[in-house]
């Protein structure tokens, strides 16, 4: 039990506070979603069987886009 | 096209961009002296001797695990207040790493448990409200420990109403006072900050705010991948060069300047923000998770009448609180490795999977070069930490 990580994973199905998220290799475990407001499809960071937080997908590409700046610069020289 | 998050998320493993990454952080690194640079959560700090990011990084760069590990830093009357009440037979549960950390008389809970007393092991909170509502002739306690990332889910569940046979012991903290007096020591004389990704998507970068502009040192929030540490390393590195300390956010994806609103909310209606101490480091000011007056029905250190002592208690020769502080490095401990393993844990740090010692046990680094106030780990002792970057 890690207490301060958590884990990506996607919203499969919604019933009341609690959904169903898959981490992925098949793993699938219930999860309180009361304090995010997801909805099926979205990643949500779980910690100890709460969502905290809805993943933004964008920003994670706009970080790998910053990345692939900082390269270019390198290999820009 | 839309490419799905898991698919973009492996990219910060990608081993080209490290290298990139890395070339910049050394030409950056060129120019400056020594630079300090501390984290406060064992996750980083497990991404950091996983990828063996510190063996990568120039000589003058030094990167410090801080106080980032809940059980670590429970205070180990806590740890004595829930072994009483197991023995006395009171249902205890708790997270499991926390069930392995010794208090001040050297004993856990797990090994009261041996002993006749009554401890279970939940993954969280939620089970913990199951069982105590199955079994509602039974009287449970919850030892709650961990940052603001753990503290709401108790919050939200005391909000909502809890069986009437269960009662918890917030040993709760909050991290941004923590940073705000680790970035005044002059004792550890950090330069900067990667702030806690996880914790911070609660707090929200604006709970640093008071204490970044009392200090001006660089605040960077970062992620878990390798990529993400390297690049708040490369943001850090570029202030502290450009003489600009920002609070800078390198984990877009996860935090957000104003944080989980609706947490904070029921943490501020649940708790008191009381000073509070952190074993092995200091009584950190409003840091302590208590919970309110109104919510004294739930408050196991009223109903039980437990005391929230303070004193290190750690086991003779043991460097335990300098470890956890970032003062020392694991191999620097007397203990570790020789009586105090991953299998026979005697410190916090040594119990908790986010504990500093653990961790760098785990990768079997076992020593440590020191020359001009750092102290870089000797990879030819500790062959597995040759880095991410011989792959690909």
């Amino acid at each position: 039990m890690n207490l301060c990580y958590a884990i990506p994973g996607k919203v499969i199905e919604i019933d009341g506070e609690i959904g169903v998220v898959d981490f992925g290799n098949g793993v699938r475990r219930e999860v309180v979603l009361a304090m995010v407001s997801a909805k099926p499809g979205d990643y949500v960071l779980v910690h100890a069987g709460y969502a905290i937080k809805i993943l933004n997908e964008e920003e994670a590409k706009k970080t790998l886009e910053l990345y692939s700046r900082i390269l270019n610069l390198v290999e820009g020289r | 096209m839309d490419q799905d998050l898991k698919q973009i998320l492996r990219h910060y493993r990608n081993p080209r961009l490290a290298r990139n990454i890395l070339e910049k952080i050394h030409e950056i690194a060129k120019d400056l002296q020594v630079v300090r640079i501390m984290h406060v959560c064992g996750t980083h700090e497990w991404t950091i001797t996983h990828w063996g990011i510190r063996t990568l990084l120039p000589e003058n760069i030094d990167v410090r695990a801080g106080p980032g590990c809940p059980v670590c830093i429970t205070p180990a009357s806590d740890i004595d207040s829930a072994i009483k009440l197991a023995l006395d037979g009171v249902n205890v549960l708790t997270y499991g790493d926390m069930s392995r950390a010794k208090g001040s008389r050297m004993i856990s809970l797990e090994d009261c448990g041996a002993r006749g007393g009554k401890v279970g092991i939940v993954y969280s909170f939620m089970d913990a409200v199951k069982l105590a509502r199955s079994n509602p002739n039974q009287e449970y306690v919850f030892l709650g420990a961990g940052f603001e990332t753990t503290a709401p889910i108790v919050a939200y569940s005391v909000l909502k109403g809890l069986p009437e046979n269960l009662k918890i012991i917030s040993s709760h903290r909050y991290v941004p006072p923590a940073v705000g007096l680790l970035a005044e020591s002059e004792d550890l004389a950090i330069d900067a900050f990667i702030n806690p990704g996880h914790a911070s998507t609660i707090s929200g970068m604006k709970a640093y705010k008071p204490y970044f502009d009392e200090v001006r040192k660089p605040m960077v929030f970062a992620g878990f991948e390798p990529l993400d540490v390297l690049l708040a390393i490369y943001m850090i590195l570029r202030q502290i060069r450009d003489r600009s300390p920002k609070m800078e956010n390198e984990y877009r994806r996860a935090v957000t300047w104003d944080g989980n609103v609706d947490a904070q909310k029921n943490l501020r209606e649940v708790f008191d923000f009381d000073d509070g101490y952190w074993r092995g480091v200091a009584i950190v000011p409003k840091s302590a998770m208590n919970f309110k007056e109104k919510f004294s029905k739930v408050d196991a250190r009223k109903i039980y009448g437990l005391a929230s002592g303070k004193g290190d208690h750690f086991p003779s020769n043991a460097r335990c609180a300098e470890v956890i502080k970032g003062l020392i490095d694991p191999p620097e401990c007397p203990l570790y490795m020789k009586r105090c393993t991953p299998a026979t844990p005697i410190g916090p740090t040594m119990v908790g999977v986010e504990g500093t010692c653990r961790i760098w046990a785990q990768h079997k680094i076992v020593g440590v070069k020191c020359r001009s106030g750092v102290c870089k780990i000797d990879s030819e002792s500790s062959p597995r930490t040759k880095g991410m970057l011989k792959e690909g």
